[in-house]
């Protein structure tokens, strides 16, 4: 088993991002030459065989999304890549790391996604919150193009690539890939009707790429050092290392290059030196907000796609939100849907009407109002909102989280009806 | 067709089509909100859910959205399962936490297609107990009526206004679940076809602000199926009725011509029927004064005036159905009928006729126009002349990008799908017109000329698409190179479509775009080719013949005749007050029938009560030349009836007895088929009178009408028998025939659990297909097997701007240009003043500036208007509004100074 | 009326998308840069530089959370009321805030100085509870440490 970090070894311990130079002395750049001298099929087909999945939530295996946009000089163009830096799933911040740190390392992998699709143009769609984030990547945006690596003729070779920093101005959805699409084109960001799927008609019509920013740091080291080497990173099947995060109740919150597939357990107990005093671990939402609670049962569950699927949840964003026994659940489940409800785009009736009817039942019992019935009601609005119900993911994402806390603390909503009031208050 | 399972039971299906789509076809009730018959699928409301089944072997399934899904071969689904039914309850238990129940007070209530939903769903008892949201509403203009409160979140109102009908003034603004529908700021809404948010709006949220002000419920209303007689297009309506007012008007499904949709002239136009200024008693010159005498009497003098007369003329009228036209030239003799136009109106629709018969090209009706791919508008501004046709034309550009939507495969009804993959690409849609018109946004080339570029343009075409047709000399490189590509667009297409007309006032332009047929033709590319007319019967009055109007002038000037008979028809709209006046007070007797007192019928000697389109019945023949039966709505007041009657009873009333034997409209019907051959289809536009079904008619009324008891309670505590009708299978009265009429027949839409006007459903052969039996209406011209294959030769000289004299034409308004409409309310609001538009460089040079007050002379008459300045406009080109006060009886185009009122 | 700054701002946008459109969320926040929100009048005037219309444009404006369609004060804070802060202590935070400021969430203060508005998760849920003030961030907030946090925004 190996530790190696390479998404994060390099970065300063201050945290400063690295400069176009400090970067190049560290191998930056390395893999987009070799990148130039491949065939932009075998780049993909090298993708696909380090079984590099996408960071963003959903797990998509990178390659084969890939190889859905239209090669060659037929194909429509421009095409298209875009790195999704909109990172507002509630518990999540590994994005903000990578990019504040080491920029240039995004820069590099969004260089060998246009160059394995032919993109001529890039984007990196930023939330606007992320100022610091927004003036490094500004700034590494600047040198690249000073020193040749973006705009006309990139690296001295025959391609070309414009790669520009859009900030964004709000909404959950705009991290949804489709939704995502439509804010770029200075639309309202509701999610698109697929088919067309983005790869063959995305932003602009074109045949479109979006990618987590975690899942494009990483291709530059694919490249470098190859799909076996990637795979041995793992601990389980789903390839390479992950940033792992813990925030809540924890002795030391934080964030971490860990290899994939490490356990919930570890990640709780050692990295982040277990609960804080005097708390006991209750349940955790392993992947950001809209994962699945887990609980005592799972710790020893390895936290990679597979298996934190079979246990019951999700890797989402693989940073995790600690619920500790001082905490009431009921609030914390009312927290994440009076979120949902609030960034619900509006399109779809289970949607705008299930998440608000939700947030609101919660609100009553929070209160001290609510009864029987209203666990009925939210575990039908659970259903409601599940997958291929409604237009987009948000909302089942949304219902993972309440679902399984009526699944797991159950005892909890009924003592608040019996109590008639939150016993954590 | 495709083989589908619903429920384990194999059924028929358009393979082409969604799920929701097939579901419907099949006459199941499947409810649904966002999908529209016409703005296809959007998955939005998650109303249509059902289960699908991978395999005959899938016990599970998973639920899908009905109109999201294809209905290919194989396809497995469940309506009844229970997951489904429940989730589709859950759907309006979602849309109903907000909704403020307030039906009760609601304009929508009793054809809401929400209640209705909801009934079907089974969705009962309220589980959410929180406070609603609120909104404010706003002011939407005088014809839609704003109540946000109500909406349920279909984005059917946006998807309608904007990407169907191209409407940017309207918008959904927020998100989640106050998501508000509405303008940025409050204002009149400026699409044309705003009205239409009435019925695509499945609640109350926009509902017809005109029919507010009499507001009935639609189960209390008396229908009849009936034709708009405000342009020239045909779109079938259902004016509804209570207490002896028409209430309101609203769209009446017809598959080929008006689909869904009207324009707001059409639904907004026929206040007049109510309008104070109605002829409701006959009237007569009594010491120069006009007042109100019995019918008996009204006959009597008729008698005298007839039988002493010593040569009686009849006007006719072509916004006169074809019975009350053909029941003038009864009463006169054809020798003295004039058709109530002039010369030069008769001219443009006989060479309009001409080319329909000659089979160059068939007409093209709406639905056709909206699947052409390539489409050259000369000479007209659709949205202001023909209105209806612009939606349609609207929807052909999206015709090339389906292309695209053909090679990855999607289906033309995944309607956001199409759009993003289209983008801003349209299929070709040249217009070539005086000045801009409210279709260019969606153009792809513009071309604003004088009437004889235009038509020079079109020559051209024709000529670059075949040599042998007339080559245009001394065309500009700009005109040779659009030609070209006009010509190139056209040559590529599938279905090209040519579109023309009259509003141009030029028979130059006609031929050009015949020459454009002709060429495609004889280069084995069929086209289609439509014309505009200006009036509801214009093509009817040039079927039955007549002569002009200027020789009824004559006539009377020339001591000819002694008594003039005007039909439906204000002259001082047509003609100068010098040469009406001549006619009116130059004749002995003066006989008006007509529906509003106007400047003709107050200069008549007797004015007859003639019944509008709402109280009478008749054949009215569109642009496409396809004859069509409107129906009586209701019974007008006692001395009120219809022209033909008024005109038949005048004949026997003169002596001839024989014309007892018409006693019903049928019986005219019949007389005009054996007296004009032409006409004689025009039997078959819809059963005659002794149509049933079932042994029984038709009810006019809906069975859930009330109050009949007690109406007239007031006056007679027996409730009256309804009234008879002689002249349709139609019964003033809820009982009848519960069967499905025959299309032409149907007054109303309505089906068991469908209250709304979705209901059409239930009475297509295939959903937005034609209505069962085939759409309404008989075509009265036939194409000539063997077209002749003459070009027109004679191409006019370029347009020669005058010294100091400008060519002044008419520009029609939706609003204002159109004689009946203008009496309601909002379209009065809506209509432009006087004014006469110049292009800036003229007005700069002529020193003249914006809001000046000008004077032109037209045949020696001076009028007066507010100077506008348009860039839009050619030089040497000023216009004026049609029709609109005081600018009337101009005949157009014609040259004349302009100068500054001091 | 866009001052020529902004106008000139907003045109060197649009070499970066091949639509005009696509640069409407970029104006509206170039706009809110110089003015601190975007009033009725800038919507309109937006939209005729860009071809739009004001219903067009409005209806992107009222999607976005961060175009603010009503004037603000000169700082905005914007409190994160997401999960991982609301473990860490927002509530208090946000007590406290309401009370030293004398405003609700929406509201400004009567001397403009400062808008209080609720935030989704700031991505800095390791250093929970977090908040922004104009463009900056600050973490670990305690009721006590944000009273000197405020001292620095005049
Ligand atoms: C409501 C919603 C919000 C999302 N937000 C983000 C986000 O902020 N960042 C992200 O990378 N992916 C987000 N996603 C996932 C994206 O849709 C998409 O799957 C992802 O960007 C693809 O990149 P990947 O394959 O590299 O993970 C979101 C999905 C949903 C449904
Ligand atoms: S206003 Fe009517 S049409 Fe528009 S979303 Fe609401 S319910 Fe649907
Ligand atoms: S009708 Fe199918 S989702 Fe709305």
């Amino acid at each position: 088993m190996t530790s190696e970090r390479p998404l994060t070894k390099d970065m300063k311990p201050g945290g400063e991002a690295l400069s176009l130079r400090e970067y190049e002395r560290v191998g930056g750049y390395h893999s987009v030459h070799k990148a130039l001298r491949m065939d932009p099929k075998n780049v993909t087909d090298l993708v696909t065989k380090s079984g590099l999945r996408g960071r963003g939530g959903a797990g998509f295996p990178t390659g084969s999304k890939w190889s859905f946009v239209p090669i060659g000089p037929d194909a429509p163009r421009p095409k298209y890549l875009i790195a999704n830096a909109d990172e507002m799933e509630p518990g999540t911040f590994k994005d903000r790391y990578l990019l504040e740190g080491n920029p240039h390392q995004l820069l590099e992998g969004m260089m060998i996604g246009a160059r394995a699709i032919e993109a001529e143009v890039a984007y990196v769609f930023l939330r606007a919150e992320y100022v610091l984030a927004g003036k490094r990547v500004a700034q590494a945006i600047a040198e690249a193009y000073s020193a040749g690596y973006l705009g006309h003729r990139i690296f001295g070779s025959e391609l070309n690539l414009e790669l520009y920093l859009h900030v964004s101005a709000g909404r959950y959805m705009c991290g949804e890939e489709t939704g995502l699409l439509n804010a770029l084109e200075g639309k309202r960001a509701n999610p698109r009707t697929k088919p067309p799927y983005p790869q063959v008609s995305g932003l602009f019509g074109k045949p479109t790429i979006v990618q987590n920013v975690e899942t494009l740091a990483n291709l530059p080291h694919i490249l470098n050092n190859g799909a076996d080497w990637f795979k041995s990173l793992s601990r389980t099947a789903d390839a390479g290392t992950k940033l792992y995060g813990a925030s809540g109740k924890v002795k030391r919150p934080g964030l971490w290059e860990l290899p994939m597939g490490t356990t919930m357990r570890e990640l709780l107990e050692e990295h982040s030196g277990g609960m804080q005093d005097g708390l006991k671990f209750r349940g955790v939402l392993p992947g950001g907000a809209s994962t699945d609670f887990l609980t005592e049962q799972h710790l020893d569950v390895k936290m990679d796609f597979t298996e934190t699927q079979k246990a019951g949840s999700r890797l989402g964003t693989g940073t995790m939100i600690v619920l500790d026994d001082q905490t009431c659940p009921v609030g914390m489940v009312w927290n994440l849907e009076d979120f949902f409800a609030q960034e619900s785009c509006g399109w779809c009736t289970p949607c705008w009407s299930g998440l608000r009817w939700a947030e609101r039942i919660l609100g009553a019992f929070e209160r001290g109002e609510g009864n029987e019935t209203d666990l009925e009601k939210l575990t039908w609005i659970t259903s409601f909102c599940a997958p291929g119900h409604t237009f987009c993911a948000l909302a089942p994402g949304a219902a993972e989280p309440l679902q399984s806390a009526l699944k797991y603390f159950r005892e909890d909503f009924l003592r608040h009806i019996h109590e008639k009031r939150c016993p954590w208050r | 067709m495709a083989i589908i399972y619903i429920d384990d039971k194999p059924h028929q299906a358009d393979a082409k089509q969604n799920l929701l789509h097939a579901c419907l076809s099949l006459g199941f009730n499947l409810p649904y909100f966002c999908w529209h018959p016409a703005l296809g699928s959007v998955g939005a409301c998650r109303q249509c859910a059902v289960k699908q089944f991978r395999t005959p072997d899938d016990k599970h399934g998973h639920l899908v959205m009905a109109c999201m899904i294809p209905a290919v071969e194989g396809t497995r689904i469940s309506i009844h399962d229970p997951e489904a039914v429940a989730f589709r309850a859950g759907i309006i238990e979602g849309m109903m936490q907000n909704h403020p129940h307030d039906c009760p007070v609601c304009d929508e209530g009793g054809e809401c297609h929400l209640q209705d939903m909801t009934v079907m769903t089974g969705h009962n008892y309220r589980r959410y107990d929180f406070p609603k949201r609120t909104f404010r509403n706003q002011y939407l203009g005088p014809f839609v009526n704003h109540e946000m409160n109500r909406c349920i979140q279909c984005y059917r109102c946006v998807r309608f206004y904007r990407e169907y009908a191209g409407g940017n003034d309207f918008n959904v603004f927020g998100i989640r679940n106050t998501a508000y529908f509405g303008r940025y700021q409050d204002g009149v809404l400026e699409s044309e076809f705003a009205g239409n948010l009435d019925e695509v709006c499945p609640t109350g949220v926009f509902t017809d602000a005109t029919h507010k002000h009499h507001y009935t419920r639609k189960w209390d209303l008396q229908f009849a199926p009936s034709v708009c007689v405000h342009c020239g297009l045909g779109c079938n309506i259902s004016p509804g009725e209570r207490y002896g007012t028409l209430r309101r008007i609203v769209n009446r499904y017809h598959g080929d011509i008006n689909g869904y949709f009207l324009c707001d002239r059409g639904r907004h136009g026929s206040e007049f029927v109510n309008s104070d200024q109605r002829i409701r008693q006959a009237r007569l010159r009594r010491n120069g004064q006009l007042q109100a005498v019995s019918k008996a009497e009204a006959l009597e003098h008729i008698r005298q005036v007839l039988t002493s007369s010593s040569r009686v003329i009849g006007i006719g009228s072509p916004r006169a159905s074809l019975e009350a036209n053909f029941a003038l030239r009864a009463a006169v003799g054809e020798r003295n009928f004039f058709a109530g136009i002039f010369q030069r109106e008769l001219r443009l629709l006989n060479r309009v006729l001409d080319v329909l018969r000659n089979g160059l090209a068939p007409a093209a009706s709406l639905r056709e126009m909206e699947n052409s791919d390539a489409v050259l508008v000369l000479g007209e501004d659709v949205t202001n002349y023909a209105p209806r046709m612009a939606l349609s034309l609207r929807q052909s550009v999206r015709q090339g990008p389906m292309a695209m939507a053909d090679k990855l495969k999607i289906p033309h009804w995944l309607d956001h799908s199409v759009r993003e993959l289209a983008q801003d690409s349209k299929g070709p849609l040249f217009i070539a017109s005086i000045a801009a018109t409210r279709l260019d946004d969606v153009a792809s080339e513009t071309y604003h000329a004088a009437p004889d570029e235009l038509a020079r343009l079109g020559f051209a075409v024709a000529h670059k698409l075949d040599d042998n047709a007339p080559a245009v000399s001394g065309l500009t490189l700009e005109q040779t190179a659009l030609a070209e590509r006009i010509a190139q667009a056209l040559r590529s297409a599938r279905q090209p479509l040519i579109v023309s007309g009259l509003s141009c006032h030029s028979t130059a332009v006609i031929s050009a775009a015949a020459n454009i047929a002709q060429a495609l033709r004889r280069t084995g590319q069929p086209s289609r080719v439509t014309f505009t007319v200006p009036e509801c019967n214009s093509v009817g009055l040039a079927l039955l013949g007549g002569r002009p109007l200027e020789d009824a002038f004559a006539a009377v000037r020339n001591r000819a005749a002694d008594t003039v008979i005007v039909l439906e028809n204000d002259l001082y709209r047509r003609a100068s007050v010098q040469d009406v006046d001549a006619l009116l007070l130059g004749a002995k007797h003066v006989i008006v029938l007509d529906h509003l007192t106007n400047a003709t019928s107050t200069k008549a000697e007797l004015v007859l009560p003639a019944a509008t389109f709402a109280e009478s019945d008749g054949t009215l023949v569109n642009n496409e030349a396809r004859a069509q039966r409107f129906f009586q709505t209701f019974v007008p007041q006692p001395d009120v009836q219809e022209s033909w009657r008024w005109l038949r009873d005048a004949i026997i009333a003169s002596g001839r007895q024989d014309f007892a034997a018409w006693e019903n409209l049928d019986h005219v019907i019949a007389s005009m088929a054996v007296e004009v051959p032409a006409l004689a289809a025009a039997s078959k536009a819809a059963p005659d009178a002794t149509f049933r079904m079932s042994g029984a008619k038709v009810p006019r009324q809906p069975e859930r009408y009330s109050g009949r008891t007690a109406m007239l309670a007031n006056i007679d505590l027996s409730e009256p028998k309804p009234p008879d009708d002689p002249d349709s299978p139609l019964s003033f009265s809820m009982e009848g025939s519960p069967d499905q009429p025959p299309s032409p027949l149907i007054p109303f839409a309505w089906s068991p659990g469908w209250n709304s006007y979705q209901a059409w459903n239930k009475f297509q052969e295939e959903i937005a297909g034609p209505l069962r039996g085939g759409n309404p209406g008989v075509p009265l011209v036939e194409a000539a097997a063997q077209p002749q294959q003459e070009y027109v030769r004679d191409v006019p000289a370029p347009f020669q701007p005058g010294d100091g004299e400008w060519l002044i034409v008419p520009f029609y308004h939706i609003f204002g240009s159109e004689e009946l409409s203008i009496h309601s309310h909002g379209v009065k609001q809506l209509s432009p003043g006087a004014y006469l538009a110049m292009n800036d460089k003229d007005a700069e040079r002529a020193r003249l500036r914006p809001e000046d007050r000008i004077e032109f002379t037209i045949a020696a008459i001076s009028y007066q208007a507010a100077l506008k300045v348009r860039a839009d406009l050619p030089q040497g080109i000023a216009a004026i509004p049609a029709g609109i006060e005081p600018l009337q009886g101009i005949q157009l185009p014609d040259w004349s100074r302009i100068v500054r009122v001091a | 009326m866009l001052t020529p700054e902004e106008r000139q701002e907003i045109e060197a946008e649009l070499p970066r998308y091949p639509q005009k459109q696509a640069v409407c969320i970029d104006a509206m926040k170039i706009v809110q840069r110089h003015r601190g929100w975007v009033s009725d009048e800038s919507i309109r005037d937006i939209a005729e530089l860009l071809g739009m219309s004001a219903d067009d444009l409005d209806g992107v404006a009222t999607f976005y959370n961060l175009i603010h369609r009503k004037p603000v004060g000169r700082h905005v804070i914007l409190l994160c009321n997401s999960v991982s802060c609301w473990i860490m202590g927002y509530e208090r935070l946000h007590q406290r805030l309401c009370k030293r400021l004398g405003v609700q969430f929406g509201e400004t203060t009567s001397d403009e100085r400062f808008t209080l508005l609720p935030i989704v998760c700031l991505g800095t849920c390791d250093h929970a509870p977090a908040l922004m003030i104009g463009n900056d961030l600050h973490v670990d907030v305690t009721p006590d440490s944000m009273d000197q946090v405020l001292e620095n925004y005049r």
